[in-house]
């Protein structure tokens, strides 16, 4: 009698020749190829902090808390740049929060069953478009037909307002932000769905039961319940922006500046990494690398901070 | 009390009916609890406004579909989808068969590379490690990893590659299977968890080393589920433009050589065609653009449908 | 253990059979055929010595960026090696690689396209990344010639012929005008003269309707609209003439803002590149931009007609272009300005383009053909320049540039 059911024949191995080892070779094989992982991801931290460590050095606390990027001066501050970053995701935020809220909760609470398939897909649809693409269709046919029109009606109505002030520019914070708002709604909206999918049927018929109006229903049970996964959905989204690159070097302006208003031309972290980049040489090469070490570490953050909430949020 | 029926709470209103004949009690019955005329406006509001949200939403994907359709359409033919690009953006003719061919370089080295290590990672995190610590460290920087921003990994392949070698489609196709493997990890582990305990165990009882199991039962069981999210990967990485700046340069070259030579790829075309003047160079980007959407397009809806054809059933 | 033997050949035929049978795997197999493929296509024509599969159209192109260097790379290098291998023979053949201003780009890449065509064995790649990084690719010997439309300084060349240990000769190929172009639909001509262009470019005139562009445009409907200017966002050649300029003619910019290939503007929106500066004003309703004159004339943008400091108003093109070049004296290394001519017909704004050797180079394969390219250039392809509207150089200026040329050697 076996002593196991699943250990196989000691005799076989020897006769047919796969040696015990091949199943520890295989073993060893997939464990090596999961450490990759980990080694790629800490050789990238390491190689490119490394290559950034001078320019760390010589500018100190003020590569991020000056705006004074003038690379032949052999000065970096990059402010600038942290500022155009978080301002276009913000916008974006702002912009893309309440259109995924309403799509995702169209999807689970309101839509009839034919419709669901469809118009998830089309959502999603926005989610595979490359971001060249959305870059390409931003400068060519949002920027005259919507950017620079909002821009200029922002100005010229809301003007008193300083995040408003003109002269209004469609290739600016608002613009980039906008494209990004298109491009994080997918995201966003999936995630929700997810969310709220989860919600359990019979808290949403006591609601009803209580005499709870359809949109009252939603607040105090589907939102309510599903606040955590919101939230971490939100964060990823912001993260997706805030690393967005090719969109918003099309439409944020290359201008080193810090403007409260958000219709002046910008900058962003990772525009300026993929602008500058090509005729970069020596210390702004470093430079330009430290910007990207800063940005992966603010995007590390939020990208951590999201899954924890996630995490706790699957937990009930 | 008139007849109408609220639509928004019949159904607590039926429910009411049901449970209590229609009587609470002293010729009350639930119906009487109609939701005051504000909050019936309001949700009547939020609704309109849910629908509004979803409608604005889908104008951006009509648009963009619509414009890169009718302005691709008007250049992509025969030419364009053979021949090289010009020398200069400003000539009309040609077309991006350089750009094609590096992006089908470097996407198919990328996936080389990073599908085969990619599922052996997965199948560590689902067979042999499980729960232990390391797969859990392995599970968490995966997510991590699929955070990463795209330039950020092109930074660091210059750093540690391009420095030493040039520019070129292997680097090129370094930064995109880094981005490749964290997706093919996480949709590979969620497939092979979906392989039945019983067939493993069929196997090993039939006297399959573990090693065959896998290579033999689970991973042709969760072959569509893994092709699915191979796709999506390879989706992705094609359509990726930043990493690519920063390693494989762009360059107008027809070229198969995969080291010290920049290389062109689609995106990397599309982006220089969006920051050019010329009529032609213009013309030639859209059609490029509607060649990569075609492109993307179609291996995401071959993944939904495989992905739907042959779900795993337990 | 025959038994179990059967059935694990049973079991792995059922897989076999699950593997046929599963749409799935048909797909790994197909997607794996397909990288099998393009790995053996790659791999095939990656070992052979020259990587370019045959073309109808011109082998050699330019680039669209340059490899960035940095302290150990040298990727001109390992781009001479997928050349054609360097011969001693009568007929040229190898590769150079050249780096710098988008100024004269589109003529480059003529005169390049031209010469290959002439000469088969050769390729030329010239990269338009600004004359900023042009000058740096250059000092670093990281490519066989720069190009920049403003002459190296004195430290620049200090660097240059230090780390090369040889004497930098600057090689003027032809003039080119800086235009301000702009994107008013309605407006078909527009007058600006230096005040007010400088009142532009430092934000202090905002608005097209403005009383001082009015005076300059009587009878012209100026729109009530905001002036969005553009400016480059890279180290420019181009910056350099259009800033030396705006120097000469406004003291209000010499004090605030100054000259040079780089300069902190008040305000603007940046384009990479000329021809990022012509796309973003092309995209920019009611903006304006300092574009060279063939960017202008390609993208069919409207140039503005500009008051010389004779006090005429002349419209850029190569009549007005070569007109700035009369009355001025060459210096010996040829770094000369052609800005704010006095001539009666000519445009202000007119800078020379260098192209940057060295005058004693490692390769003399590299050295022969960058001679053989820059006389042939300076001679036959002077009708190629005047076709895309750069004015050639004056006779005397041409016999200058020819000599610098022939002191091209190698070590």
């Amino acid at each position: 009698m076996r002593s196991s059911p699943v250990a196989p024949p000691a005799g076989t191995w020897r006769r047919r020749g796969v040696g015990r080892w091949a199943d520890s070779l295989f073993a060893l094989f997939a464990a090596l190829s999961g450490v990759l992982i980990l080694l790629t991801l800490a050789y990238m931290v390491i190689s490119t902090t490394g290559t950034a460590l001078p320019v760390f050095g010589s500018q100190g606390l003020a590569f991020v808390t000056s705006s004074e990027w003038s690379p032949k001066n052999g000065k970096f501050g990059a402010l600038a740049f942290i500022y155009g970053t978080f301002t276009t995701s913000v916008i974006a935020l702002i912009i893309a929060v309440p259109l995924s809220l309403g799509v995702s909760l169209f999807l689970t609470e309101y839509s009839p069953r034919r419709l669901k398939g469809p118009i998830g897909y089309a959502v999603d649809l926005l989610a595979a478009v490359p971001s060249v693409i959305y870059g390409l269709w931003g400068v060519f046919v949002l920027l005259p037909l919507f950017l620079q029109p909002a821009a200029d009606f922002l100005a010229k109505y809301l003007g008193f307002i300083p995040i408003f002030k003109g002269p209004p520019s469609g290739i600016s914070y608002f613009g980039a932000g906008v494209i990004l708002a298109i491009m994080i709604i997918p995201i966003i909206s999936s995630l929700c769905r997810e969310v709220f999918a989860t919600v359990p049927d019979d808290e949403r018929q006591a609601a009803y039961a209580l005499g709870a109006t359809k949109w009252e229903m939603i607040r105090e049970v589907v939102l309510a319940r599903g606040r955590a996964g919101v939230i971490s959905a939100v964060m990823l989204g912001l993260g997706r922006a805030l690393g967005e690159t090719i969109a918003v070097a099309l439409l944020i302006g290359s201008k080193v500046s810090i403007d409260a208003s958000i219709l002046k031309p910008g900058y962003s972290m990772a525009a300026v990494i993929a602008n500058q980049f090509q005729e970069a040489t020596g210390e702004h090469i470093r430079a330009l690398v430290g910007i990207g070490v800063v940005l992966f570490a603010i995007t590390i953050v939020i990208n951590m901070a999201a899954r924890a909430l996630a995490w706790r949020f699957s937990r009930p | 009390m008139s007849d109408r029926t609220l639509p928004i709470s019949d159904s607590a209103g039926a429910l009411g009916e049901r449970w209590a004949g229609g009587r609470l009690g002293a010729g009350l019955s639930l119906r009487d609890c109609r939701p005051t005329r504000r909050r019936v406006w309001r949700d009547r509001r939020n609704k309109a406004l849910v629908i509004l949200a979803v409608l604005i939403t889908l104008l951006p994907v009509g648009m963009i579909l619509y414009h890169i359709t009718s302005k691709g359409l008007k250049t992509m033919d025969w030419e364009f989808l053979t021949s090289p690009m010009p020398l200069s953006f400003r000539r009309a003719g040609g077309g991006f068969l350089n750009a094609l061919v590096g992006t089908v370089i470097m996407v198919g080295l990328a996936a080389a590379v990073s599908v085969p290590l990619g599922i052996m990672a997965a199948v560590y995190l689902v067979e042999y490690g499980k729960r232990n610590w390391l797969a859990k460290v392995i599970r968490f920087f995966s997510d991590v990893m699929t955070g990463v921003p795209s330039v950020f990994v092109g930074l660091f392949v210059y750093t540690a590659l391009v420095v030493q070698f040039g520019f070129g489609a292997l680097m090129g196709a370094a930064s995109l299977a880094i981005i490749m493997l964290p997706i093919i990890v996480r949709s590979t582990e969620e497939m092979l968890k979906l392989v039945p305990q019983e067939l493993k165990d069929a196997s090993l009882a039939l006297g399959a080393a573990k090693w065959q199991t896998v290579v033999k039962v689970v991973l042709p069981s969760a072959a569509p589920g893994i092709a699915t999210g191979v796709m999506l990967a390879v989706a992705r990485a094609a359509g990726e433009t930043a990493p690519l700046i920063l390693t494989a340069l762009g360059s107008y070259q027809l070229t198969a050589k995969l080291w010290g030579e920049p290389m062109s790829a689609l995106t990397l075309a599309i982006f220089d065609g969006a920051r050019n003047p010329f009529a032609a160079g213009q013309a030639r980007a859209w059609a490029g653009a509607l060649e990569l959407l075609l492109i993307v397009l179609v291996c995401t809806i071959v993944a939904r449908v495989i992905a739907s054809r042959s779900r795993i059933k337990r | 253990m025959h038994l179990v033997r059967k059935v694990r050949q049973h079991l792995f035929k059922e897989s076999l059979a699950r593997l046929r049978k599963g749409l799935g795997r048909r797909v790994v197999l197909t997607v794996g055929s397909v990288i099998l493929a393009t790995l053996t296509i790659a791999f095939i024509s990656g070992c052979g010595g020259n990587s370019e599969l045959p073309t109808a159209s011109s082998t050699a192109s330019t680039a669209t960026s340059v490899p960035a260097t940095s302290p150990t790379s040298a990727p001109s290098t390992s781009a001479a090696a997928t050349g054609a291998s360097v011969t001693a023979t009568p007929a040229l053949a190898g590769s150079l690689n050249g780096a710098g201003a988008t100024f004269p780009e589109p003529l480059y890449v003529e005169w390049i396209g031209e010469f290959q065509s002439i000469h088969p064995g050769v390729t030329i790649n010239y990269q338009g990344i600004g004359s900023g990084g042009g000058i740096e690719q250059f000092s670093k010997l990281t490519v066989d010639f720069g190009a920049s439309d403003a002459p190296m300084k004195d430290e620049e060349i200090a660097k240059a012929e230090q780390v090369s240990g040889a004497k930098v000769l600057h090689i003027p190929t032809v003039m080119g005008a800086v235009v301000l172009v702009y994107n008013l639909p309605n407006v078909e001509e527009l007058k600006l003269d230096p005040d007010t262009i400088a009142g532009i470019f430092l934000g202090e005139i905002t608005k097209w309707n403005d009383a001082r562009l009015a005076a300059l445009n009587p009878g012209v409907a100026l729109p009530d609209k905001t002036i969005q200017v553009v400016h480059r966002s890279d180290s420019s050649g181009t910056t350099n003439i259009f800033t030396g300029y705006l120097t000469q003619v406004s003291k209000e910019w010499a004090d605030k803002v100054g000259k040079g290939k780089e300069v902190d503007w008040p305000v603007g929106l940046g384009g990479q590149g000329n021809d990022g500066v012509a796309a973003v004003v092309q995209q920019q309703a009611s903006s304006i931009g300092y574009v060279e004159l063939s960017y202008a004339l390609e993208s069919g943008l409207k140039m503005a007609t500009l008051k010389n400091k004779a006090g005429n108003f002349v419209t850029p093109g190569l009549q007005s272009t070569s007109a700035a070049a009369e009355g001025v004296t060459f210096p010996d290394d040829l770094r000369f300005s052609l800005s704010n001519s006095a001539g009666p017909q000519a445009y202000p704004i007119v800078g020379a383009t260098w192209i940057l050797a060295y005058d004693k180079m490692k390769d003399p394969a590299k050295a022969e053909i960058l001679k053989a390219w820059l006389n042939w250039a300076l001679t036959e392809g002077s009708p190629l320049a005047g076709e895309l509207k750069y004015a050639p150089l004056s006779e005397e200026l041409r016999k200058l540039a020819l000599e610098k040329v022939a002191a091209i050697s190698a070590f």
